[in-house]
């Protein structure tokens, strides 16, 4: 269950709290974020929508543990993260957040196998089931033939298959997608919401997506929208085209 | 696991011209570094094995070369009787000798340079065992014949085995060729001392120095107490190979400080070198570097692989350098001996401690020239540079 009102339980899975944000630039103050609260259960699907500028990336930051909010709580499935060290954080990522990003943000000098293997790294897993991992992974977006190719040798869409799987390798505990499909035309952008739409489906992954697209957003449970610093629930169908 | 090294090689590879910079710069800085290391090595070495272990040398007390000793037949008697001395079943093993300089025309240039001639005993190869005669014969005791080192007979017109010439007043017959072994003796020409006294109206029966051949190198010792505590001597003994040791001190340190202070110099141009690459290194790849961080390698991380990348880079200009000096290694090459104002053949050395000095050199200033990038890598926030395009 996803809830913007800050009634949730203590029990869900991701739980914010007065979440702010502030930045400051030439001496000017931006309030991005203003007290947003938000709830969201393990494998829910949630899409954000909202104009350019509203705090979509930066709520993402926050959630991912990029950034660090100017006031407010985050608690993931227990662990107060808004309170850690830089180093804890880090570590934290690296166990519970998959990151599919707009550019897909491959390494270009490495192979989508060592791009995939990249979170693995960070883990105790030796090398033989390192490669079983990734294989898994790969062969689950589709791409078990293209593990030697270069990201300059793929198409966008395959660019981002390789990105996904590189968020799931590790099975995080939830997925950050900023605008995953932003890039991409309409075929290869289904292709990756069908993606999407199976890890939650078949494999209960809990996914949060920014979008400016609906038909995007449509794939999601629930779609909430950015409006001064807070969320709010879009009308029901609001978001269907 | 840190991030796989391999990100680093083949960033490298993909931004070489970017590489070559840094990489040139510590490969010239490491070349003349090491080039003018392997040229002092090269220098000490030629004097250091011109003198053997188990020769002393001596001098009269205070004079500072062998040039300007004196020491006379009466002296020349008591070291023969010392403890210690050599003897063979033709006399005892020592070499009171004259050092005269005459000029000789290079074959390379036609221009004159000061050659030392040696005034020696006939036993002298004995006393040197380390001089062998590699063309012709050994000089007649009493005549105007010549032996020539191997240097100085390819290096010196009219000095070629059966040659006749005229220096000091005499004429010369060339006899015979020696070898010393790279010693500072390949430079020199040798004649009976008596001769060398007659032909430069020089007295007889002094001589500027006595070379003796010990039992061993330990009776140093015992040689050296008998002849300063005997009366009749105000003499100096030195063991032979310390007085070239010596001789080296001043030219090899001027070699050595003037290589330092030119290797500094390009040293810290080619830190620069390494900066600038490794700070463009890592502001474009500062998208990589976030998506590193939000993967979850940590600060630590980072600055560890820009730390390898800049080592990597400055090892391959290491490399480089030291194949650049390889050649050089056996190039003969001379110099003015500055204690006897003679010219004195000695080639470079390039050792493979000085190729591991110049690689570790070359790391350094990669690590000097690497760190703040790294550092500034780490800095960067993710959050910022995962919104740069
Ligand atoms: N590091 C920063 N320093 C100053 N201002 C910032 C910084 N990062 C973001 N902002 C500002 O915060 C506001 C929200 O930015 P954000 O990127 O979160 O918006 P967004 O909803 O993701 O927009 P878009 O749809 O264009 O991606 C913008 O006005 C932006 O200019
Ligand atoms: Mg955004």
């Amino acid at each position: 269950m996803v809830r913007v009102d800050g009634n949730g339980g203590a029990a869900s899975l991701i739980h914010v709290r007065g979440l702010d944000k502030k930045y400051t630039r030439g001496g000017e103050e931006i309030h991005v974020l203003q007290g947003l609260n938000l709830d969201v259960d393990s494998g829910d699907f949630v899409a954000f929508m909202g104009p350019s500028g509203s705090g979509k990336t930066t709520l993402l930051n926050l959630l991912g543990g990029l950034d660090v909010p100017s006031a407010g709580t985050i608690t993931v499935a227990g662990d107060e993260i808004t309170h850690m060290s830089a180093s804890k954080l880090t570590g934290w990522r690296a166990r519970h957040v998959g990151f599919i990003f707009q550019m897909y943000n491959l390494i270009p000098v490495l192979t989508a196998f060592q791009n995939v293997e990249l979170p693995l790294l960070l883990t105790k897993l030796s090398k033989s089931e390192r490669k079983q991992h990734v294989e898994t992974a790969l062969q689950l977006v589709g791409l078990g033939d293209r593990m030697k190719h270069y990201p300059r040798q793929l198409s966008g869409g395959q660019e981002q298959r390789v990105a996904i799987a590189r968020a799931i390798v590790s099975d995080p505990t939830f997925l950050l997608c900023d605008e995953p499909t932003g890039d991409l035309d309409r075929k290869a952008a289904d292709e990756i919401m069908d993606l999407v739409g199976r890890l939650v489906k078949e494999y209960g992954k809990t996914v949060l997506m920014v979008t400016h697209d609906p038909a995007v957003a449509q794939q999601a449970q629930v779609t909430l929208r950015l409006e001064k610093g807070s969320l709010v629930g879009a009308p029901e169908g609001a978001a269907k085209p | 696991m840190p991030i796989p090294v391999i990100y680093n090689l083949r960033s490298v590879r993909a931004r070489w011209t970017s590489a070559i910079v840094a990489i040139l710069g510590i490969a010239g800085t490491v070349s003349v570094f090491v080039a003018m290391m392997s040229l002092a090595r090269g220098f000490k070495m030629t004097l250091v094995s011109s003198g053997s272990t188990q020769n002393a040398m001596v001098r009269r007390a205070g004079s500072t070369s062998e040039i300007d000793g004196a020491v006379s037949l009466e002296q020349v008697k008591v070291i023969e009787d010392a403890p210690g001395l050599a003897r063979s079943d033709e006399g005892p093993l020592l070499s009171p000798e004259v050092v005269v300089i005459a000029a000789f025309p290079l074959k390379s240039s036609g221009t004159d340079a000061n050659v030392q001639v040696r005034g020696v005993s006939p036993m002298v190869l004995r006393v040197r065992d380390n001089v062998k005669m590699v063309a012709g014969r050994f000089f007649q005791p009493g005549l105007n014949e010549l032996v020539v080192g191997s240097h100085a007979a390819t290096s010196y017109r009219g000095l070629d085995l059966g040659d006749t010439i005229k220096f000091g007043g005499g004429t010369w017959k060339v006899v015979g060729v020696f070898d010393a072994d790279g010693a500072a003796f390949d430079s020199e020409v040798w004649a009976d001392a008596h001769v060398v006294s007659q032909v430069y109206h020089r007295p007889e029966n002094v001589f500027q120095s006595v070379t003796a051949h010990l039992t061993s190198p330990g009776a140093l010792d015992t040689f050296k107490d008998a002849l300063t505590a005997d009366p009749r001597m105000t003499v100096e003994v030195d063991r032979e190979r310390d007085y070239y040791d010596r001789q080296s001190q001043t030219l090899t340190t001027l070699i050595v400080v003037l290589g330092t202070i030119v290797a500094v110099v390009m040293g810290i141009g080619a830190v620069f070198g390494a900066l600038n690459t490794m700070y463009s290194a890592v502001a474009e790849r500062s998208r990589e570097i976030a998506t590193m961080r939000a993967l979850g390698f940590g600060a630590a991380s980072v600055v560890f692989s820009f730390l390898i990348e800049a080592l990597l880079i400055s090892f391959l200009g290491g490399l480089l350098g030291c194949l650049l000096v390889i050649p050089l290694n056996g190039l003969t090459t001379g110099t003015m001996n500055f204690q006897t104002f003679t010219y004195l053949a000695f080639a470079f050395r390039v050792t493979p401690e000085l190729l591991l000095g110049g690689i570790a050199f070359a790391l350094f200033m990669g690590l000097v020239g690497g760190v703040p990038p790294a550092i500034r890598a780490a800095r960067q926030p993710v959050s910022v540079a995962l919104r740069a395009l």
